[in-house]
C-alpha cells in the first residue's frame, strides 16, 4: 500500500470516474437536443458518444470503446457535419419552434426509452465472466460472422440511414430559404 | 526523485505519470526541432541558407520563436463563438498525447502495450478533424471555415484508403497490438513485402497531416492560412505543435506497421546501437521524405485531391488488400 492508495480508496476513484463519464454524457446529449445552433448539436452528439465509449472502457472492453469512437465519431459525426456544411446557411434566421413537432419528437423519444428501459429490466443478465472469459479480438470477430452476423448487418442498415440523412439534408438545403 | 515518486504513487502510476512527462516533452522538442529541420531542407533545396543567427546553423531559432508566441497576446477577434474558439486549441491536443501513448520507442519504452493499440491511433485521429473544424468555423471568417470544410472533405476521403491498407498488415500479423506487429517484422520488414501499401500508407498519411501537395485546407495563396487564420500567440502555437506532432504520430505508425519499428536495419544487427535510436532515424528519415515531397510538388486544386482519393487510392487498395488477403490465405 502507497501513501496515495490509503488516501483514495480505489473503489471510490473508479466511482468518481464513473459519474464523471455519466455526467459527460449526460451534458453531450442534452447539448445535442436543446441549443438551437447545429453545430453545438453535433458536438454535443459527439461528446455524448465518447462519453459512451468511456463507459465501454469503463466496463473493460477497450475494443469496443475505439470502435465506439472510430465508427460513430470518426465517421458518422463528421458526415453529419458533411451534411450540415452543405445545408441551409447558419446566419440565416431560424424557424420558429413547433409546439405539436417538441412534442412528437418528445413521444417518440419516451417511447424508445420506455420499451429499452423495459427489455434492459426483463432481461435476466448474466455477469461477463459466467458466459466465458474469452473476450479478445479473434473471438468478438468469429461471433460477429457467425453468431451475431444479424447485428453485424444491423449495423450497415445504421450507416445507410446515416447515408441517406446527409443526402435528404443536403438536398432541402439546396433551396434558398425564404 | 523516481524512489520518492514510486513510494508515493506506486510503481505503475509512477511509471504512467513518467511516461505522460516524457510524451508531453517529446511533443515540445520534436516540434521545434522539426520547425527548424523543415526550414532548412527547405531553405537548401531553393539554394537558400535558412536560419543560421540564433545557435550553431540556427538551431535554437524555433526555441526563440517559441518564447515570442508565449508572449504575444491572445487576440480574440468580435464575432466569434467563443466557447468553440478557446475549446478547439485544446481539442486539437487531446488526440496527439492520446496516441502516442501505444508508440513502441523501444522494446520496454511504451507507455501502455494496448491489444488495440492500432486502433486506438486511428480513433483518436478523428479529433483532430474536429478541432479544425471547430476553430475553422468558429472564428467566423469565410477563409477559416472554407479551410476546415475542405480539411472534413480531406480527412474522410483519405481515411478510407489509409485503413485499407492497414489492414493489410493487420490480416499478415494477426495482431492489432504495437509490439507483436514490431516482432512480427524480425525477419522480414512488412515494406520488403508490400511495398505498394507502404507508399500508399505515407500518401494518405501526407494528406492526413494536412502537408503539401495536400495542404489546401490552409493554402496560403487562396485562404490567407485556412483554418487557424484568426488564431494567435499560444492558441496558434497549439495547433502548430499539433500539426507537427501529427507529423511524428503518421511517420512513427509507418514506422512500427512497414519499417520494423525499433529493429535494427537488416544486416545491421551486430551495431551496439539501442532500438529507440534505430527508431527515431526511421521516423525522422521518413519525416524528412515527407518534407522533401512538400518543397518539390506543389500544391493540388481540390478537385484533383478529391479525384485522386476516390477514383485512384481507393480502388487501389482495395484491389491490393482482396489480392494479400488472397496469397496471405495460401501460405497460410
Amino acid at each position: 500500500m502507497t501513501p496515495l492508495q490509503e488516501l483514495v480508496d480505489p473503489g471510490l476513484l473508479a466511482q468518481a470516474a464513473f459519474a464523471v463519464i455519466v455526467v459527460f454524457t449526460f451534458t453531450g446529449a442534452l447539448i445535442a437536443v436543446l441549443p438551437r445552433n447545429i453545430l453545438y448539436n453535433v458536438l454535443g452528439l459527439i461528446l455524448c458518444l465518447t462519453g459512451i465509449a468511456g463507459l465501454f472502457l469503463y466496463l473493460g472492453s477497450p475494443f469496443i470503446a475505439l470502435m465506439e469512437l472510430l465508427i460513430y465519431v470518426g465517421a458518422i459525426c463528421i458526415s453529419i457535419v458533411f451534411a450540415i456544411m452543405l445545408s441551409r446557411p447558419l446566419h440565416l434566421s431560424l424557424p420558429k419552434r413547433h409546439l405539436p413537432k417538441v412534442l412528437g419528437a418528445g413521444a417518440v423519444a419516451l417511447a424508445v426509452f420506455g420499451v429499452l428501459a423495459i427489455i434492459i429490466f426483463r432481461t435476466p443478465w448474466h455477469a461477463a465472466f459466467v458466459r466465458g472469459n474469452d473476450w479478445s479480438i479473434t473471438s468478438i470477430g468469429a461471433y460477429m460472422l457467425t453468431r451475431y452476423s444479424l447485428v453485424f448487418e444491423v449495423m450497415s442498415v445504421v450507416l445507410l440511414v446515416a447515408i441517406l440523412g446527409a443526402i435528404l439534408i443536403t438536398s432541402t438545403g439546396g433551396r434558398r430559404a425564404p | 526523485m523516481w524512489q520518492t515518486a514510486v513510494d508515493i504513487l506506486g510503481p505503475d502510476l509512477a511509471a504512467i505519470v513518467a511516461g505522460a512527462i516524457g510524451l508531453v516533452a517529446l511533443v515540445q522538442v520534436n516540434t521545434l526541432f522539426l520547425v527548424w529541420l523543415e526550414r532548412k531542407v527547405s531553405a537548401h533545396i531553393q539554394l537558400r541558407l535558412g536560419p543560421m543567427e540564433v545557435g550553431p546553423h540556427g538551431i535554437l531559432q524555433t526555441l526563440v520563436d517559441g518564447v515570442k508566441l508565449l508572449g504575444k497576446e491572445l487576440i480574440t477577434p468580435r464575432h466569434v463563438d467563443r466557447k468553440l474558439y478557446v475549446l478547439a486549441p485544446v481539442v486539437v491536443f487531446t488526440g496527439v498525447l492520446a496516441c502516442l501513448v501505444v508508440v513502441p520507442f523501444d522494446e520496454e519504452l511504451q507507455l501502455r502495450d494496448l491489444n488495440v493499440g492500432v486502433l486506438l491511433i486511428f480513433a483518436f485521429s478523428a479529433f483532430n478533424v474536429l478541432a479544425i473544424l471547430m476553430g475553422g468555423w468558429s472564428a467566423n471568417n469565410k477563409y477559416s471555415l472554407l479551410g476546415a470544410i475542405r480539411s472534413v472533405a480531406q480527412n474522410v476521403a483519405y481515411e478510407i484508403p489509409l485503413l485499407l491498407v492497414v489492414l493489410n498488415v493487420l490480416l499478415w500479423t494477426n495482431s492489432m497490438q504495437m509490439s507483436t506487429i514490431v516482432a512480427a517484422q524480425s525477419t522480414l520488414w512488412n515494406v520488403f513485402w508490400m511495398p505498394v501499401a507502404a507508399v500508399i500508407y505515407l500518401i494518405c498519411a501526407t494528406a492526413e497531416t494536412n502537408r503539401a501537395p495536400f495542404d489546401i485546407p490552409e493554402a496560403e495563396s487562396e485562404l490567407v492560412a485556412g483554418f487557424h487564420t484568426e488564431y494567435s500567440g499560444m492558441r496558434f502555437a497549439m495547433f502548430f505543435l499539433a500539426e507537427y506532432s501529427n507529423m511524428f504520430i503518421v511517420t512513427a505508425v509507418a514506422t512500427t506497421l512497414f519499417f520494423g519499428g525499433w529493429k535494427s536495419p537488416p544486416l545491421l544487427g551486430f551495431l551496439p546501437v539501442p532500438g529507440v535510436v534505430w527508431f527515431f532515424l526511421k521516423v525522422y528519415a521518413l519525416i524528412f521524405v515527407i518534407i522533401w515531397v512538400r518543397w518539390t510538388f506543389p500544391r493540388l486544386r481540390f478537385d484533383q485531391l478529391m479525384n485522386f482519393s476516390w477514383k485512384v487510392m481507393i480502388p487501389v487498395s482495395l484491389i491490393h488488400l482482396i489480392v494479400y488477403a488472397g496469397i496471405i490465405k495460401i501460405i497460410r
